[in-house]
C-alpha cells in the first residue's frame, strides 16, 4: 500500500471509531441494493438533488448582492446582471434552476404514480415527498416576489388575497401574511427570510427524511416487484445491485446529460419565451398599475386553472371561495393516493385498460389545465377548464372503484427488462 | 453477475479519465463564483481616480481629499521642509530607501513624490490603520527636535514630512503614496499614474 | 439499456384518450381571442454588428437620453462592449456627466416629468426585455399626426401615449388612413379585417429606408442595453456544452464498462 493510501485509510479508521462512517457508506451506497431494472424515469430523484444543490449555491451567491428592500430590490437584480462579475450567469442559473426544479419534480412524481411507488410499504416516502412538493411551491412563491417586478408584486397580491376568501378570518389572515394592507416592503423582507432561510432548511430536512425512509424499505422498480422477496445465499436480493458503483456511475451519465440541457437554456434561452423569466417582470413593481394579464409562473398554472374554473356559487359559498377550496384540494388530494389505489398490482405495466385510460385522461387534463392557466379567460376556455377540473378530481374520487375493477396481469417473480 | 473476468485496469483508467475531466469541469465552474467576489463595476466606478485642485494650497498647508473611501493628503511643503528631508543626520528611519513600502516608482526618493513641492500620501498609518495627525511643529507628543511630520495617536508611530516611518515605532513601513499624476500645474489625478492605475 | 419506456402496452385505451385530448386542446386553441392591436412590424434587430450598435448608441444618446434615463448602464461598459475608446465615449456620448464610470442618468427630475408629461418617462434600461424588440421598432415607426392629442401626435401601437414624436424630424410626419371598408382580407390572424395604415404626409430628413435602418439600429442598441451579457453568453454556452459532451462520452464509457457485470 502506498503512503497516501495508508494515510487515508488510517484517517478513515480514526473517524470510523468515533462516527458510523463505514456503516453509513455501506447502508446507503456500497451495500444498498437497488433493483437492477431502473429505467429513464429513475433519474429524476438524483436530478432533483442536483437542482437543489444548484439552487442553494447560486442562491447563496445572489444574496451577497441582492437587496431585500422595495426601493432597492429591482435595481439590485440589475446590478447583479451587469456590475457584478459573472453575476448574470449566477442569476440565470438560479432562475432556470427554479423552473427545472419543477420539471424534474413533476416527472419524479409521475414515476411514482406510474410504478405505484406510493403503495405499501412506501406510503411515508410518498407523504414526505408531498411535503417537499408543497414546500417547494411555497419556496418558489416567496422567491418570485424578490425581483420586485410587476409580475412579482401582482402575483403575490393575488395569491395573498386568496386567503381573504376564507370566511370570518380571511381578511385578517391576508393582512397577517403580508404584514401590511397591501404587498409592501414589509412583505418583501419576510418573504426574503422565508425564501432564504426557513424553507431551504425545511426542504433539506425533508429530503434527508425522504431518503432515509426510502432506504429503510428499499426502492421500487418499473415492474413493481419486491426484490427483497428473493435473496441469494448471502442474503442479497437476486434482482438487486449495490447502488455504488452501478448507480453512481449510471446517474453520473444522467447528471451530465441534464447539465447539457440545463446549460442550453441558461446560455441560449434563459427567458424561455417569457415562461422562465416573464417579460412583465422587467417592469418595476407599480402598486398603482395592474398589468393587463396576470398569470402565475408556468409550474403553478394547472392549479390556477382549477381556481379560475370555479365560477358558480353554491351551498351558500361564493365562487371565489370554492375556487380556493378546490385549488387547495387539487394539491392535497395527492396525499391520499396510497389509500385510494385498491389495485393489488403496483406498476402500470401490469394494470388493465381501465386504469391506463384513467391515468391517460388525468395527464391530458393536467397538461390542458396548465396550458389554459397561461391564457386569459374566455367563456369557451372556462368550460374546457371546468371539464378538465371535473375529470381531474374524478381520477382520484373514482380510483377506489376502477382500481378494484381493473383487470390486472400477473406480476412476475423476477424483474423484466 | 457476468462470467468474464473483470478488467480492473480498464475500470481504473475510465474512472480516472472521467474523474479528471469532471474535476476540470468543476474547477472551471467554480471560476465565475470566485470571480464574482471581485470589486464590481459599481465599486470600480466609485473607486475611480479623483481629480484634486491644488491651486489654492498655501506653502506649509495640507488639504485632504477622499479616494476609495480613504483620506488622501496633499501637502505643499515649504522650501525649508524640502531641504530638511535631504538631511541624513536626523533620527534613524525605518525604511529610508522605501524598499519595503508602497509607492509608485517615481516616489521612491527622499521626498517620496514626483515634484518635491507637493507630497501626496494616503493618510492611513501602516501599523493598524488609524489616521495620523499632521504635526508640522514640535509639541509634547513629538518632542523638541521634531522637524515636522505625522504622529499617530493610536500607538505612537511617527513619520516625517515625506511620510517615511521612523525607526523604533510600531508602524513597519512608510506611509503609502497612491498612484497619481499631474493633469496640469493646478490639478492632480489621484488614483492613476502614467505607469497605470491602482 | 433499452429499458421499457413508460406507456408501453397502453394500446387502444390511451390512443383514444390522446385523441380526446387533442380535440380538447384544439377546441381550447380555437376559442382563444384575437391578438389585441395591429400586427407588429419585424425589427430585424441584431447584436452582430458593433458598428450598428454604435450608431444606435448615438441615436439613443441624442434623442432619448434627454427625457429617459438608462440608469443601469454605465458609460464605461458601453466603451468596452461596443469597441469604443473611453475618450470616444466621453466626447460623443456623455452629455450629462463627466465620469466614465457613471450610469446613463437623465437630468430631468421625476416630479417635473410628471408635471410636463403626466407620467414620468420610464427608464429604458430593460424596456427591450419588457416589450420586445418588435414592439419597440413598431412603436418608433408608428407615430402619426393627431391634433386631438396634447403632443399633437399619437401612436398606432400605443394609443394615447404621452410621448411626443421625437423622431419626426428624421422620419417625417405620418397621417392615419382609416381601415378600408368592406375589405374582407385576413391579416393572418383568426379572421380580423385589415386595420388602419399610416402614410407619410411630409418627408423628414431621412428617406424611409434610412429611417428604418436608424430605428433598427436604435432598437438593436436597446436590446443590448437590456442585456449586455447577451454579447457573450452564446459563445460561452457553446464551449460549456461542448465540454459537457466530452464528459458525457467519458462517463458513458465508464457506465458501460461497469454494467457489463449486470445480467
Amino acid at each position: 500500500m502506498s503512503l497516501i493510501t495508508k494515510g487515508l485509510t488510517g484517517l478513515r479508521d480514526w473517524v470510523d471509531d468515533r462516527f458510523p462512517l463505514v456503516q453509513l457508506w455501506n447502508d446507503h451506497m456500497g451495500a444498498y441494493y437497488a433493483p437492477k431494472n431502473f429505467n429513464f424515469w429513475y433519474y429524476f430523484g438524483v436530478l432533483s438533488l442536483v437542482v437543489l444543490v444548484i439552487q442553494i449555491v447560486t442562491g447563496i451567491w445572489l444574496v451577497m448582492n441582492y437587496k431585500p428592500d422595495a426601493t432597492l430590490a429591482f435595481a439590485s437584480v440589475e446590478y447583479i446582471m451587469r456590475d457584478v462579475e459573472w453575476g448574470w450567469l449566477i442569476r440565470y442559473m438560479h432562475s432556470t434552476g427554479a423552473s427545472f426544479f419543477f420539471i424534474v419534480v413533476y416527472l419524479h412524481m409521475f414515476r411514482g404514480i406510474m410504478y405505484g411507488s406510493y403503495k405499501q410499504p412506501r406510503e411515508l416516502i410518498w407523504i414526505l415527498g408531498m411535503f417537499i412538493y408543497l414546500s417547494l411551491m411555497a419556496e418558489a412563491f416567496f422567491g418570485y416576489l424578490l425581483p420586485w417586478g410587476q409580475m412579482s408584486f401582482w402575483g403575490a397580491q393575488v395569491i395573498t388575497s386568496l386567503f381573504g376568501a376564507i370566511p370570518v378570518v380571511g381578511q385578517s389572515l391576508a393582512e397577517l401574511i403580508r404584514g401590511d394592507y397591501v404587498i409592501s416592503d414589509t412583505t418583501l423582507n419576510r418573504f426574503f427570510s422565508f425564501h432564504v432561510i426557513a424553507l431551504p432548511f425545511a426542504i433539506a430536512g425533508l429530503v434527508v427524511l425522504h431518503i432515509i425512509a426510502l432506504h429503510e424499505v428499499g426502492s421500487n422498480n418499473p415492474d413493481g416487484v419486491e426484490i427483497k422477496k428473493l435473496k441469494d445465499k448471502d442474503g442479497k436480493p437476486l434482482d438487486g445491485i449495490p447502488f455504488h458503483p452501478y448507480y453512481t456511475v449510471k446517474d453520473s451519465v444522467g447528471v451530465v446529460v441534464f447539465l447539457m440541457l440545463f446549460s442550453a437554456v441558461v446560455f441560449f434561452a434563459p427567458e424561455m419565451g417569457g415562461y422562465f423569466l416573464e417579460a412583465n417582470n422587467f417592469i418595476p413593481a407599480d402598486p398603482m398599475k395592474t398589468p393587463l394579464h396576470i398569470a402565475p409562473v408556468w409550474y403553478f398554472t394547472p392549479f390556477y386553472s382549477i381556481l379560475r374554473a370555479n365560477t358558480y356559487p353554491f351551498l351558500g359559498v361564493d365562487a371565489k371561495l370554492w375556487g380556493v377550496i378546490f385549488m387547495g384540494l387539487g394539491t392535497m388530494v395527492f396525499f391520499l393516493l396510497p389509500w385510494l389505489d385498491r389495485s393489488p398490482v403496483k406498476s402500470i405495466r401490469y394494470r388493465g385498460a381501465l386504469y391506463k385510460s384513467a391515468l391517460g385522461i388525468f395527464v391530458v387534463c393536467f397538461v390542458i389545465l396548465g396550458y389554459l392557466g397561461i391564457l386569459p379567460v374566455t367563456d369557451g376556455r372556462t368550460l374546457v377548464a371546468q371539464i378538465c377540473t371535473v375529470l381531474y378530481f374524478l381520477f382520484f374520487i373514482l380510483m377506489p372503484f376502477y382500481t378494484k375493477w381493473d383487470k390486472t396481469k400477473p406480476v412476475p417473480e423476477r424483474v423484466t427488462h | 453477475m457476468s462470467e468474464t473476468a473483470v478488467d480492473l485496469d480498464r475500470r481504473r483508467f475510465l474512472t480516472g479519465t472521467a474523474a479528471i475531466i469532471g474535476g476540470l469541469g468543476a474547477a472551471t465552474a467554480a471560476v465565475p463564483f470566485i470571480a464574482s467576489f471581485q470589486p464590481s463595476a459599481r465599486a470600480k466606478a466609485i473607486g475611480a481616480p479623483v481629480e484634486a485642485d491644488i491651486s489654492t494650497i498655501e506653502p506649509g498647508q495640507q488639504v485632504t481629499f477622499k479616494w476609495r473611501g480613504k483620506p488622501v493628503w496633499v501637502l505643499r511643503r515649504t522650501p525649508e521642509q524640502i531641504e530638511a528631508l535631504k538631511a541624513t543626520d536626523g533620527p534613524a528611519l525605518g525604511d529610508p530607501e522605501s524598499a519595503k513600502s508602497e509607492q509608485p516608482e517615481f516616489a521612491a526618493n527622499a521626498w517620496r513624490s514626483s515634484k518635491p513641492e507637493f507630497l501626496v500620501l494616503v493618510g492611513v498609518c501602516t501599523h493598524l490603520g488609524c489616521s495620523p495627525s499632521f504635526r508640522p511643529l514640535p509639541d509634547a507628543d513629538t518632542g523638541p527636535t521634531w522637524k515636522g511630520g505625522y504622529f499617530c495617536p493610536c500607538h505612537g508611530s511617527k513619520f516625517d514630512l515625506a511620510g517615511r516611518v521612523f525607526a523604533g515605532v510600531p508602524a513597519p513601513t512608510n506611509m503609502t503614496v497612491p498612484p497619481y499624476k499631474y493633469l496640469s500645474d493646478t490639478r492632480i489625478l489621484i488614483g492613476e499614474s502614467d505607469g497605470g492605475s491602482a | 439499456m433499452g429499458q421499457d419506456q413508460a406507456g408501453t402496452g397502453k394500446g387502444d385505451a390511451l390512443m383514444k384518450t390522446f385523441i380526446f385530448a387533442l380535440c380538447l386542446m384544439g377546441w381550447a386553441g380555437l376559442v382563444s381571442a384575437n391578438v389585441a392591436g395591429p400586427a407588429l412590424l419585424e425589427s430585424h434587430a441584431s447584436l452582430d454588428s458593433k458598428n450598428n450598435l454604435q450608431r444606435g448608441a448615438r441615436t439613443f444618446v441624442n434623442y432619448c437620453l434627454s427625457c429617459h434615463s438608462a440608469s443601469y448602464m454605465r458609460y464605461s461598459r458601453l466603451a468596452d462592449d461596443l469597441g469604443l475608446t473611453k475618450e470616444a465615449v466621453a466626447q460623443n456620448l456623455m452629455f450629462t456627466t463627466d465620469k466614465i464610470g457613471n450610469p446613463m442618468q437623465v437630468a430631468m427630475k421625476p416630479a417635473d416629468a410628471e408635471q410636463w408629461f403626466g407620467v414620468p418617462p420610464p427608464d429604458l434600461s430593460v424596456i427591450a426585455r419588457a416589450r420586445g424588440a418588435d414592439w419597440l421598432y413598431s412603436f418608433l415607426m408608428g407615430f402619426y399626426q393627431d391634433e386631438k392629442r396634447p403632443t399633437g401626435s399619437n401612436n398606432l401601437y400605443f394609443p394615447t401615449t404621452a410621448m411626443p414624436a421625437v423622431l419626426s424630424r428624421l422620419q417625417g410626419i405620418q397621417v392615419l388612413k382609416p381601415a378600408a371598408e368592406g375589405d374582407a382580407a385576413h391579416d393572418g390572424g383568426h379572421g380580423g379585417h385589415a386595420g388602419p395604415t399610416l402614410e407619410l404626409a411630409m418627408a423628414g430628413t431621412m428617406s424611409p429606408e434610412e429611417y428604418a435602418t436608424t430605428v433598427r439600429d436604435l432598437v438593436s442598441f436597446m436590446v443590448y442595453l437590456g442585456e449586455p451579457a447577451k454579447l457573450v453568453r452564446y459563445r460561452i454556452g457553446f464551449w460549456v456544452i461542448a465540454f459537457l459532451f466530452v464528459l458525457f462520452i467519458a462517463t458513458y464509457l465508464l457506465k458501460k464498462e461497469y454494467w457489463k457485470d449486470v445480467h
